[in-house]
């Protein structure tokens, strides 16, 4: 069994995506002038990307875990669940 | 807004908030039962494993009927390094007793919620909460988008996160050292594949956690549980180590999943679901206050999880926290007292129960697993003192006891070895 790629795994998970209402949403200015950038590392589902001193995020494959919100000391995003009956969908969990 | 109005409304269709929506419905209670997915389950996952004698005490020989996974009869921890896994590995029917399951939960919290509807629960799906509605410092309702619903009581089952606590300023918020991040992916392969593999047969199944490697030393650790025609295999790290690591949990699964010890059980499986979560480890130093003004705090939203590192307990808490929530709003009905007072039985059952009483017994838990040695140090030890164990090649062998003793000078002296062993043992 070989590795997957976070995309290929993501892949696998039912989602429904609120197009255009990210539950998710950033301050790039205080992405930018974060040194830890904790998100980058600990997001299950890899969203969160390291471009320059910014940071890049997609909603679309939120496990809805929250570990975002929990290591982000600089409180650099505001932090919902998605609407009722979007967002991820597990068939198994 | 409705006119009517609830004896309770439960927030949350996991196993705390399910629990408690029947054990009220089946008191004859008017129960609204509200759930974000689209169905139960589907926001939900877990490693995992229930232990089952807190839904047993509810639902006598639940699993019968519910649908669980298999019934665990081997248990076993695995010191991982690069190369090597040492491993306690223990097969045992004495646990048919009290025994535990593997579950899947979209399936499994779609049947208990079923349960609470069969009682008479009123079950409303697809719904997300915004807020508590306050009044004079008591929550007296929740509001959904525009809705407004009333209740006597409000029981909080939203989860780890617990927004709505939050929000209504009863908590902090949570602190990343309180928490664990899980990645888990559902692999499938035949029946007959899993049993051969992991010695099983028929309904019987295999919990192993692993330390060490798996997390390139990181405070956490990795699982694998059997499931029928699945097998669920992740690993847990604490959240406030990614502040200082550039590891990143995305990648240390799939290495996890090429170690040489995991391969060969999982080798052409088919992932067929991948999913996250988070995970209340702080035990007692977390814990919100779980009896307010017309609101209970129940399961993951209460933090009533357990890791002793060699054992991970959280549904059976969860499900025992919603029985006792519900007893507590049956006994403020009659004496019609929903206030912070006419609640506090709940407080006091889950005291005089295993749920608090495991978390002060394992109270020193949390901070025991902050010994970076569990995690980097103490795996390489295992590794050494075990390969050296049964190596045979020419140079001449050596009294186990001279081996060992330079192993263990090496990996720090006995002293230190002693003094992390007694925290272990007091610890646990």
């Amino acid at each position: 069994m070989r590795k997957l790629s976070i995309e290929e795994r993501l892949g696998t998970t039912k989602f429904s995506v609120d197009e255009g209402m990210p539950h998710i949403v950033l301050d790039k200015s205080i992405c930018a002038s974060c040194k830890t950038k904790a998100c980058v590392k600990a997001c299950p589902a890899g969203l969160y990307q390291v471009q320059g001193d910014a940071v890049s995020f997609d909603f679309a494959g939120c496990l809805e875990c929250g570990t975002c919100r929990v290591v982000c000391l600089p409180k650099g995003l505001k932090w919902e669940y998605p609407r009722g009956t979007f967002g991820v969908e597990f068939r198994y969990g | 807004m409705s006119e009517e109005r609830f004896d309770a409304i439960v927030v949350g269709a996991g196993p705390a908030g399910s629990v408690a929506a029947y054990c009220m419905a089946k008191a004859g209670l008017e129960v609204l039962l509200i759930e974000r997915g689209d169905a139960p389950g589907a926001k939900n996952m877990t490693g995992g494993r229930l232990y089952g004698h807190s839904l047993h005490k509810i639902l006598p020989n639940f699993w019968e009927e519910a649908p669980v996974e298999r019934k665990v009869t081997r248990e076993t921890v695995t010191f991982m390094t690069g190369e090597t896994a040492v491993s306690l590995d223990v097969k045992s029917e004495k646990w048919n007793e009290t025994p535990s399951f593997t579950v899947l939960r979209s399936e499994f919290d779609a049947w208990l919620a079923s349960k609470a509807e069969e009682a008479g629960a009123m079950l409303a799906a697809g719904v997300k909460v915004d807020e508590l509605i306050m009044e004079n410092g008591k929550v007296i309702g929740v509001r959904c988008d525009e809705d407004e619903m009333l209740a006597n009581v409000v029981i909080a089952a939203d989860g780890v996160n617990s927004l709505l606590a939050q929000k209504a300023g009863i908590r902090g918020e949570l602190l990343a050292k309180h928490v664990a991040v899980g990645a888990k992916e559902v692999i499938e392969l035949p029946t007959e594949v899993i049993e051969n593999r992991f010695n099983l047969t028929g309904d019987t199944g295999a919990a192993q956690l692993f330390v060490g490697e798996c997390t390139r030393g990181l405070q956490g650790g990795g699982f694998i549980y059997t499931n029928k025609n699945t097998v669920s295999l992740g690993l847990v790290i604490t959240a406030e180590e990614f502040a200082h690591t550039e590891h990143r949990l995305i990648d240390l699964i799939e290495e996890f999943k090429m170690h040489p010890a995991i391969q060969p059980l999982i080798e052409g499986g088919k992932v067929v679901e991948y999913s996250g979560h988070l995970v209340p480890e702080g035990g007692l130093s977390m814990m919100p206050p779980l009896v307010n003004d017309g609101l209970l705090i129940v399961g993951d939203a209460a933090g009533l999880v357990l890791n002793t590192g060699y054992m991970v307990r959280g549904m059976d808490l969860a499900i025992a926290s919603g029985e006792a929530a519900a007893k507590a709003v049956i006994a403020a009905k009659v004496k019609e007292d929903y206030s912070k007072q006419g609640l506090a039985s709940y407080q006091t059952d889950l005291e005089s129960s295993f749920v608090l009483q495991d978390l002060k017994t394992y109270a020193k838990a949390p901070s025991f697993m902050e010994n970076k040695r569990i995690f980097g140090h103490y795996p390489f030890f295992v590794e050494e003192m075990m390969v050296n164990l049964f190596k045979v090649n020419k140079a001449p062998a050596k009294p186990i006891m001279k081996e060992t003793w330079s192993t263990i000078k090496r990996y720090g002296g006995l002293m230190q070895l002693a003094k992390d062993a007694w925290k272990g043992v007091s610890a646990l």
